[in-house]
């Protein structure tokens, strides 16, 4: 039988701070937070000697200020007498345009290269390990500029497209691809519009609907019905209905050639679809591996069990790997979307007014609050990336092994 | 068996017959070509694509790089030359060579310094990498430091000398207290080295010009050799780091564990570019009023802590991914905190982390770009600034950038081979 030593008694003694393992975590914990507090204390009275040397002072005042700079692609009304506030905002709204559409492309394509590397095409799996080897390996800033010289040098400008002997056309006469961006036609919703749009998305919420419903007789009553078709009619007859019943509400503003640009239209500068590119096909390089890892990670085996229960081969995809490389490839797709959101700030080097270009940038040099404004730029990219931490976790949470 | 074939078959052949070759369509170079590109319609399709796609991208760009003129001194001039055909103007490659690696402010008479300094680096940088290289030249690794300052930086010799006497002091002290405990001899050491560096400051001042080399300021680096300075600095010193903040988030001690997790978190959180610009506006208000850092020591610091957090993040994951037998039976042994770590847990780890570290490492190197931001001429603000916005080179864009991603891409696919290979020299486990 063991027996137990009584915990060492007698008085506490000092050296027992430093040899005594109950208080030595104490000691060593109070002298980090001393120094810590040393530390900030001598940075804090730093930046008060050199703010008061330079005659400055720590003041937000400057953010209801009247910016005086012009944004050359804002989502919200904005002129050069809206505050420094309206301005961060805007740029707060670039940054998040920017990162919503490279995250849905880079998806779109590193889905496609991480599938296409497993195919069992010899020639198109080293076409895709040579882009992915080739994008992961070269700076992204390197492939913003490349994309931005593409549209400098190589695209036709807007006087190309004017005259007799224009070399240069629009594409189905509602596309125009400059260098200096792209116009597309804008939607114009007239009076019941309203009405379309709301088939639309009644017709969304129909089709998922349907295919609950679809699921439920498989399981209830064994009954198997086709989901496919039903659902591309869901999709496009109610909107298209409503469209033409209420007298075609929506009609399309197209671009067209006013004088040396075009007017009209919806239009993307080059510096937006620059980094957009850009971003995209550098992360998705990224995804690509993602996803390919995620599918190996599920094992033959499954594959084969599948096989042997008589599914086939689409129905496996979908049941069996699936749903088990999802669960691999989300977590690191999501910080690839959290590092495309940080690496769009990389598009003051091409001029596109993001938050970094407009508040820590044209604001910061204008007003010379470089603390201010450098801190309300950190802490937004930092509430982004925890928020997105946060979906994460609950994401992780949702699909864990259930172990019973 | 026989009876009844006699009766049933008339004739029944006793010899075997020779092995005949496959059908054509089963056999070399058309099966394979059979069974991997041409496997049903929708894998020949990929292919015919494929094909199409090499082709169009190999006849647009063959003639170009194949009439490359590599002599000229300004772009009219190449144009010139080529006379309307398609080429490349490789020649701004050639005569800004010297620009496009050491920045357009770098004295020419000293380029031989930063030159030495990368070969030397070559051969410091071999004992580390391959486990094969003689180990004497671990002593070399370890003054090369000191060698490549004062080759890039110039000055006395006896600026790194003293910082280096200084370290070594440093060693001798751990060493001496190291018996008492862990924490003894790292106080120790580390009050050692700040006295000897302190009080030995006074020697190169008063004697700065012992061993000279012509002094340069960080302001005149610039071109692929700041690239290459800011990624093995800043790689070099956030792994020592990046463990600590590492261990220090595994901690049992909660202020210590949320100062590493406040720290780490915050700084994964940022873009590097706004790190950058605290670098380049921010820095200098936290610093002693009076005191003047050049901005390479300023990014340097930034850099370093940003990739130090990523760095972290990559060893707890190594820490986390040890079973937990491995530290029970460190602590059944009776080795304190320091030792377990030292002597068990950390290289065990580290060893897990490689592929990891390696990922941040080539990411790093990349992110090395980014200081053409706060317009500092690396190869992409060489690129970007003073060459493209020269009259000479004004609208060369698919040769410079070219260059750039060559460069890179040769830098960054070779380390990621690297640790590839190391990863199957370490590889202890058989499966």
């Amino acid at each position: 039988m063991s027996t137990i030593s009584d915990p060492p008694s007698g008085s506490f003694q000092l050296s027992m701070l430093i040899n005594d393992t109950r208080y030595r975590s104490y000691t060593f914990q109070f002298i980090a937070l001393i120094l810590l507090i040393l530390a900030f204390a001598y940075l804090g009275y730093n930046l008060l000697a050199n703010l008061q040397s330079a005659g400055l002072n720590i003041s937000y005042k400057f953010l209801g200020e009247p910016a005086g700079y012009d944004i050359n692609q804002t989502l919200i009304d904005y002129t050069s007498q809206s505050t420094h506030w309206r301005a961060a905002v805007v740029g707060v709204l670039n940054t998040l345009l920017v990162a919503f559409l490279g995250c849905i492309m880079a998806t779109v394509i590193g889905v496609a290269v991480g599938v296409l590397r497993l195919s069992d095409n010899w020639l198109v799996r080293q076409l895709m390990s040579i882009y992915v080897e080739i994008f992961r390996n070269v700076p992204v800033l390197i492939w913003i500029l490349i994309i931005m010289a593409v549209f400098i040098a190589v695209l036709p400008q807007p006087r190309d497209f004017r005259g007799e002997d224009a070399t240069a056309s629009m594409v189905f006469g509602a596309f125009a691809f400059t260098g200096r961006g792209f116009y597309a036609p804008a939607p114009v919703f007239g009076p019941g519009s309203g009405v379309v749009v709301a088939g639309f998305l009644a017709s969304i919420v129909g089709i998922f609907a349907f295919r609950n419903y679809a699921k439920k007789a498989l399981y209830d009553r064994g009954q198997l019905i086709p989901t496919l078709w039903p659902s591309v009619v869901i999709f496009f007859v109610p909107a298209i209905l409503a469209f033409f019943i209420m007298g075609r509400p929506i009609t399309l503003d197209l671009p067209s050639l006013q004088g040396f640009n075009f007017q009209g239209g919806i239009f993307m500068r080059n510096s937006l679809i620059a980094l957009w590119f850009a971003l995209s096909i550098y992360t998705a390089a990224f995804i690509a591996e993602n996803v390919r890892a995620g599918i190996l990670a599920v094992s033959k085996g499954q594959t084969e069990a599948a096989a042997s229960l008589g599914l086939r081969p689409g129905r496996i995809m979908n049941l069996v790997v699936l749903p088990q490389a999802l669960r691999v490839i989300i977590p690191p797709l999501i910080s690839q979307y959290l590092n495309l959101t940080k690496n769009s700030s990389l598009a003051i080097a091409v001029g596109y007014m993001d938050l970094t270009g407009t508040l820590g940038g044209i604001t910061l040099n204008q007003t010379g609050r470089a603390i201010e404004a450098i801190f309300l730029l950190m802490l937004f990219y930092l509430a982004i990336s925890l928020a997105i931490s946060a979906i994460m976790n609950v994401y992780n949470n949702a699909v864990k092994l259930k172990e019973r | 068996m026989s009876d009844t074939h006699a009766h049933s078959v008339a004739f029944v052949r006793t010899t075997m017959l020779p092995e005949q070759p496959p059908p054509a369509s089963e056999a070399g170079v058309v099966k394979w070509v059979r069974e991997n590109l041409f496997k049903g319609w929708f894998n020949s399709i990929l292919t015919i694509l494929s094909i199409y796609f090499i082709y169009v991208i190999v006849s647009g760009a063959w003639p170009w790089f194949a009439n490359g003129i590599w002599n000229t001194s300004s772009l009219a001039e190449c144009r010139d030359m080529l006379d309307g055909m398609t080429g490349a103007c490789f020649s701004v490659l050639t005569e800004r060579w010297n620009q496009l690696l050491f920045g357009f402010t770098y004295p020419t008479e000293a380029y031989w310094r930063p030159t030495l300094a990368f070969f030397l680096l070559i051969v410091a940088i071999a004992p580390v990498l391959y486990p094969k290289a003689p180990r004497q030249l671990l002593v070399f690794t370890a003054i090369y430091p000191f060698l490549a300052f004062w080759l890039i930086w110039g000055g006395t010799l006896l600026t790194p000398l003293m910082v280096m006497v200084g370290l070594i002091a440093g060693y001798f002290a751990f060493k001496q207290f190291e018996r008492q405990s862990f924490a003894m001899g790292m106080l120790a050491g580390l009050v050692a080295t700040v006295v000897v560096i302190w009080a030995g400051g006074i020697i190169p001042a008063s004697m700065p010009d012992v061993m000279a080399l012509h002094a340069i300021p960080s302001r005149d680096l610039g071109g692929f050799m700041l690239n290459m300075i800011l990624g093995t600095v800043c790689v070099s010193l956030s792994l020592p780091l990046g463990i600590m903040l590492a261990l220090g988030r595994q901690s049992s001690m909660p202020i210590i564990k949320w100062i590493c997790v406040i720290f780490i978190e915050f700084i994964r959180g940022v873009p590097l570019i706004t790190l950058l610009f605290v670098a380049n506006v921010v820095l200098a208000y936290f610093f002693p009023p009076g005191s003047n850092i050049d901005l390479v020591l300023r990014v340097i610091i930034m850099i370093t802590m940003f990739s130090a957090a990523y760095i972290a993040e990559v060893i707890r994951g190594g820490l986390a991914a040890l079973p937990r037998g491995q530290y029970e039976a460190a602590d059944s042994l009776g080795l304190d905190y320091a030792q377990s770590m030292r002597l068990i847990i950390l290289p065990q780890a580290l060893k897990i982390s490689i592929p990891g570290i390696v990922n941040v490492a080539v990411g790093l190197f990349k992110d090395t770009t980014l200081v053409s931001v706060i317009s500092m001429f690396d190869l992409v603000g060489m690129i970007r600034g003073p060459i493209l916005a020269s009259t000479e080179w004004n609208g060369v864009y698919w040769e410079l950038w070219g260059f750039a991603v060559f460069v890179f891409f040769i830098v960054c696919f070779s380390i990621s081979k690297y640790s590839q290979w190391l990863e199957r020299q370490l590889a202890t486990d058989h499966r």
